[in-house]
C-alpha cells in the first residue's frame, strides 16, 4: 500500500467540522426534547378509550416507524411544502421529520411503559384507600419511569445517528462538512474517517452509559 | 387553491419503481445474509475467553453500531478504494457497509440470546456429562434461536429500512428511482407519497411473515 | 471388604471470601442412602454439587471407586495443585446421576427425547436402542403416556419425574438428590418421594439433600447434619431425628414441631 496519508488537513480545516458538529447538536437536542413531549401526548391517545383518538395515532405510529426516516426527511422537504403552500428550509424539514420520527417511537416506549405495570400494583393501592392521582403519581410512574429509562435513552441514540441523514437534504450538519471537506481536498480516507470517528466519540459514551444505567436498574429489580 | 392530486403521472413510470423494489429487496436479502454470516463469527468472537478474539470483536461491534449507518456507506465507496486501490460500484459499496453494521447488531443478538439461557439448562447437561461443544450444540443453541427472533427480526426491519441510504450512491433502489420519475414528472408529492406507500406495505408484509416464523419456532415453549 | 463407591477426604470449598465446607470426610458404601439435612447457608447443596464437580473443590480429594478424581501438580511452595480435565469431570457426570431442584428439562425436546438425549450424544448409543432404554424407565416413574409431550406442559411433579427418568437412563453408579421437592406444591411432592423410594427398594446407592424430615427417617441408611460446613452430627435416622445429642441439632429439629399439629 502506497498511500501517504495528510491528517494535517484535518488539523487545518477542524473549524469546518466543528460548524457541523454545533448544527447536529441543534438538531439533536431540540428534536430529542419536542419528541419526548409530542410522544408522551400520542402514547395518551393511542391508550385512550375513544377510537377517534386511538386510531389515528395508532395509524401515525405505524406509518413513522415502518417507513425509511430518509423517504420521510425527503417528503417532509419535497412534498410537503406542495400541500401546505409554504417552502420549509432544509433545516426545518429536517427538524419536523426527526421530531415526530422520534415522537412516534417514544409513544410505543412510553405505551409500553404504562402498559407493563400490573394490575395488582393498581388494586395493591387502591386497596389501601389510594386515590387515583396519588397512585399514579407515587406508586405508578416511579416505576414506568425506571422502566422506561434505557429504551427512551436508546431512543436519543438513535436519534443522534439519525441527524446526519440531514445531510442528504443539505443541512450543514458534520456529515455533510465531512463530505464537503472530502470532495474539496479529494482526500475521503482522512476525512470519512475522521467524521467517523468523531461520531463514535459523541455517541459511543450516551451508548455506555444507557448500558450501565440498564443494568443498575435491573439489579434494584 | 386546494391542491390537486394526480397519480397518473406515477402510474405510467410504475415499472421503474417496480424496479426499485426489486433492488431494494435485493441489497436487503444479501445484506441480511452476509449479516448474519459476519454476526455468528463475531458473536462467537466475543463470547470466547481468549482476549485475542473478544477484544477486536468488541471493539469492531461497538464502533459500528455507534456511528451512523450513511458515513459507511461514504466511507466504503469513496474512502475503501483510495485505502486498496480498487474500486466499488454502488451495489458493493452498500452491501459492505449494511453488512458490516448489520453485522455487529446481529452478533449482539445472538449473543444475548445465548446469554440469556439460564444456567440450570448448562447444568442439566453438565450433570448428564455432556461435553461443552456437546451442550451448545444439542441444547443452548437450538433455545437461544428461538429466543432470538424477536430482536433478529427487529435488526432486520431496521435495516431494510436503511437500504434507502443506497439511493445516495446512486444505487437505482427504490428512493433512487423515485427521485427519477419526479425528475421527469416534477410530481413530488405524489411520487414520494407512493413510494412511502410501497415502503410501508413492503416492511408489513415482511414483519407479518417474520410473527409467524416466530410463532411456529416458539411453539414448544407455550404452557 | 469392598472398596467403598465414593469417597471424600479433606473437602473444602470457598466462594470468594467465603468459606462454605470447610473440610468434609465421607464414606459411602454400595447400597447406602444418605440423606443431608441442614438450615440453608450450610452447604448441603455445594457438597452435593461438588461430588460430581457441578462446583469445582478449593481443597481436598474425591476418590470414585477407588481412583481419586483429578490430576495432582506440584504447585507453589510445595503445596499441591490439582487440574481436573474436561474429558475426565465428563465421565464422572456421567457415572454419577443428579436431579435438581428446578429440574432442569430440556424445554425444546420431549419427554421422551429428554431422557434419550444424553444416551445418544453421551453414551454414543444408537437411537432405536436409547429410545427403548429411555421408554423403559419413563415407564418406570409413571410417565408411559407422556412421551411426545412437552415438558411445558406437564405439572411440576410430572416434569421431576422426567428428570429421574432422565437421570436413571444413564444407569449411574451413585444418585445424587439436590432437594427434589423444595419448589413443588405440596400436593405433588408425595409422587416423587414415591418415586424415590421405589429407588431406594431397589438397592441403589444415594444421596438426598432435603427439607422433608419424614420422608429422610423413612428413606435414609445414614442421616449427617451439617451445619457451618462441616458434619455436626452423623448416625441412623433414629440416632439423629428421634434422639438427637447435639443441642444444634436439637434447636434445628426443634423447628419443625413448632407448629406441629
Amino acid at each position: 500500500m502506497d498511500y501517504s496519508f495528510d491528517f494535517s488537513l484535518i488539523l487545518a480545516n477542524y473549524p469546518v467540522l466543528l460548524r457541523g458538529l454545533v448544527v447536529t447538536l441543534e438538531l439533536w437536542v431540540p428534536c430529542f426534547v419536542v419528541g419526548l413531549l409530542v410522544g408522551f401526548g400520542l402514547a395518551l391517545a393511542r391508550l385512550s378509550r375513544h377510537a377517534w383518538l386511538r386510531l389515528p395515532s395508532l395509524g401515525y405510529i405505524e406509518l413513522f416507524r415502518d417507513t425509511p426516516v430518509l423517504i420521510q426527511l425527503i417528503w417532509f422537504f419535497y412534498a410537503f411544502p406542495i400541500i401546505a403552500g409554504v417552502q420549509l428550509s432544509p433545516f426545518l424539514a429536517a427538524c419536523l421529520g426527526l421530531t415526530l420520527n422520534t415522537s412516534a417511537y417514544c409513544a410505543e416506549i412510553f405505551r409500553g411503559g404504562i402498559q407493563s405495570i400490573t394490575r395488582g400494583q393498581w388494586e395493591g393501592a387502591r386497596a389501601l384507600g389510594m386515590r387515583h392521582s396519588v397512585i399514579l403519581r407515587r406508586i405508578i410512574l416511579p416505576q414506568v419511569i425506571r422502566r422506561m429509562l434505557p429504551a427512551l435513552t436508546n431512543r436519543g441514540i438513535e436519534l443522534g445517528k439519525v441527524t446526519s441523514l440531514a445531510s442528504v437534504l443539505t443541512v450543514h450538519e458534520l456529515m455533510y462538512q465531512g463530505r464537503l471537506l472530502s470532495s474539496t481536498y479529494y482526500r475521503p480516507l482522512e476525512m470519512l474517517s475522521t467524521v467517523a470517528l468523531v461520531y463514535f466519540v459523541l455517541i459511543y459514551p450516551g451508548s455506555y452509559l444507557s448500558m450501565r444505567l440498564e443494568t443498575r436498574l435491573a439489579r434494584r429489580g | 387553491m386546494p391542491y390537486e392530486w394526480d397519480f397518473s403521472a406515477v402510474f405510467q413510470h410504475f415499472d421503474m419503481l417496480l424496479v426499485g423494489l426489486r433492488n431494494t429487496i435485493e441489497i436487503a436479502l444479501v445484506s441480511i445474509v452476509c449479516g448474519i454470516g459476519l454476526g455468528l463469527v463475531l458473536a462467537f468472537m466475543r463470547l470466547s475467553s481468549r482476549r485475542l478474539l473478544k477484544f477486536p470483536a468488541t471493539a469492531f461491534i461497538e464502533f459500528y453500531r455507534n456511528t451512523p449507518p450513511i458515513i459507511h456507506f461514504f466511507w466504503f465507496f469513496y474512502a475503501l478504494p483510495v485505502l486498496m486501490n480498487i474500486s466499488l460500484d454502488p451495489f458493493s459499496a452498500a452491501v459492505l457497509a449494511l453488512s458490516t453494521q448489520s453485522g455487529a447488531f446481529y452478533a449482539e443478538v445472538f449473543r444475548g440470546g445465548i446469554v440469556s439461557i439460564e444456567s440450570g439448562q448448562w447444568e442439566g447437561c453438565k450433570a448428564l456429562g455432556m461435553r461443552h461443544s456437546q451442550a451448545m450444540r444439542r441444547i443452548i443453541l437450538p433455545q437461544a434461536v428461538a429466543r432470538m427472533m424477536p430482536p433478529f427480526v427487529e435488526r432486520s426491519f431496521e435495516l431494510t429500512k436503511t437500504t434507502a441510504l443506497a439511493s445516495t450512491l446512486a444505487y437505482a433502489d427504490l428512493l433512487y428511482q423515485a427521485m427519477q420519475v419526479n425528475s421527469e414528472t416534477y410530481r413530488p408529492l405524489e411520487v414520494y407519497t407512493t413510494i412511502a406507500v410501497m415502503y410501508l406495505l413492503l416492511l408489513l408484509t415482511a414483519s407479518a411473515l417474520a410473527r409467524v416464523a416466530e410463532h411456529r419456532l416458539t411453539a414448544y415453549g407455550r404452557a | 471388604m469392598a472398596v467403598p463407591i465414593l469417597e471424600v477426604r479433606d473437602l473444602h470449598k470457598s466462594f470468594g471470601n467465603l468459606h462454605v465446607l470447610r473440610g468434609i470426610d465421607l464414606v459411602v458404601e454400595q447400597g447406602e442412602r444418605i440423606a443431608i439435612i441442614g438450615g440453608s447457608g450450610s452447604g448441603k447443596s455445594t457438597l452435593l454439587r461438588c461430588l460430581n464437580f457441578m462446583e469445582m473443590p478449593t481443597q481436598g480429594s474425591i476418590i470414585l471407586d477407588g481412583k481419586r478424581i483429578g490430576r495432582v501438580r506440584p504447585g507453589k511452595d510445595g503445596a499441591e495443585r490439582v487440574v481436573y480435565p474436561e474429558a475426565e469431570l465428563c465421565d464422572v457426570r456421567e457415572r454419577l446421576g443428579m436431579v435438581f431442584q428446578q429440574f432442569n428439562l430440556f424445554p425444546h425436546m420431549t419427554v421422551l427425547e429428554n431422557a434419550m438425549e444424553a444416551l445418544v450424544t453421551v453414551k454414543g448409543m444408537k437411537r432405536a436402542e436409547a429410545r427403548a432404554h429411555a421408554e423403559a424407565e419413563l415407564a418406570k416413574v409413571g410417565l408411559s403416556d407422556k412421551f411426545d409431550v412437552y415438558p411445558s406442559k406437564l405439572s411440576g411433579g410430572q416434569q421431576q419425574r422426567v428428570a429421574i427418568a432422565r437421570a436413571l437412563a444413564m444407569e449411574p453408579e451413585i444418585l445424587l438428590f439436590d432437594e427434589p421437592t423444595s419448589s413443588l406444591d405440596p400436593e405433588l411432592v408425595v409422587e416423587v418421594l414415591r418415586v424415590i423410594r421405589a429407588l431406594a427398594e431397589e438397592g441403589r446407592t444415594m444421596l438426598l439433600v432435603t427439607h422433608e424430615l419424614g420422608f429422610a427417617y423413612h428413606f435414609a441408611t445414614k442421616i449427617i447434619f451439617l451445619a457451618d460446613g462441616v458434619f455436626h452430627e452423623v448416625g441412623t435416622p433414629d440416632e439423629v431425628l428421634k434422639t438427637p445429642k447435639r443441642e444444634r441439632t436439637q434447636a434445628f429439629l426443634a423447628r419443625f414441631t413448632e407448629f406441629g399439629f
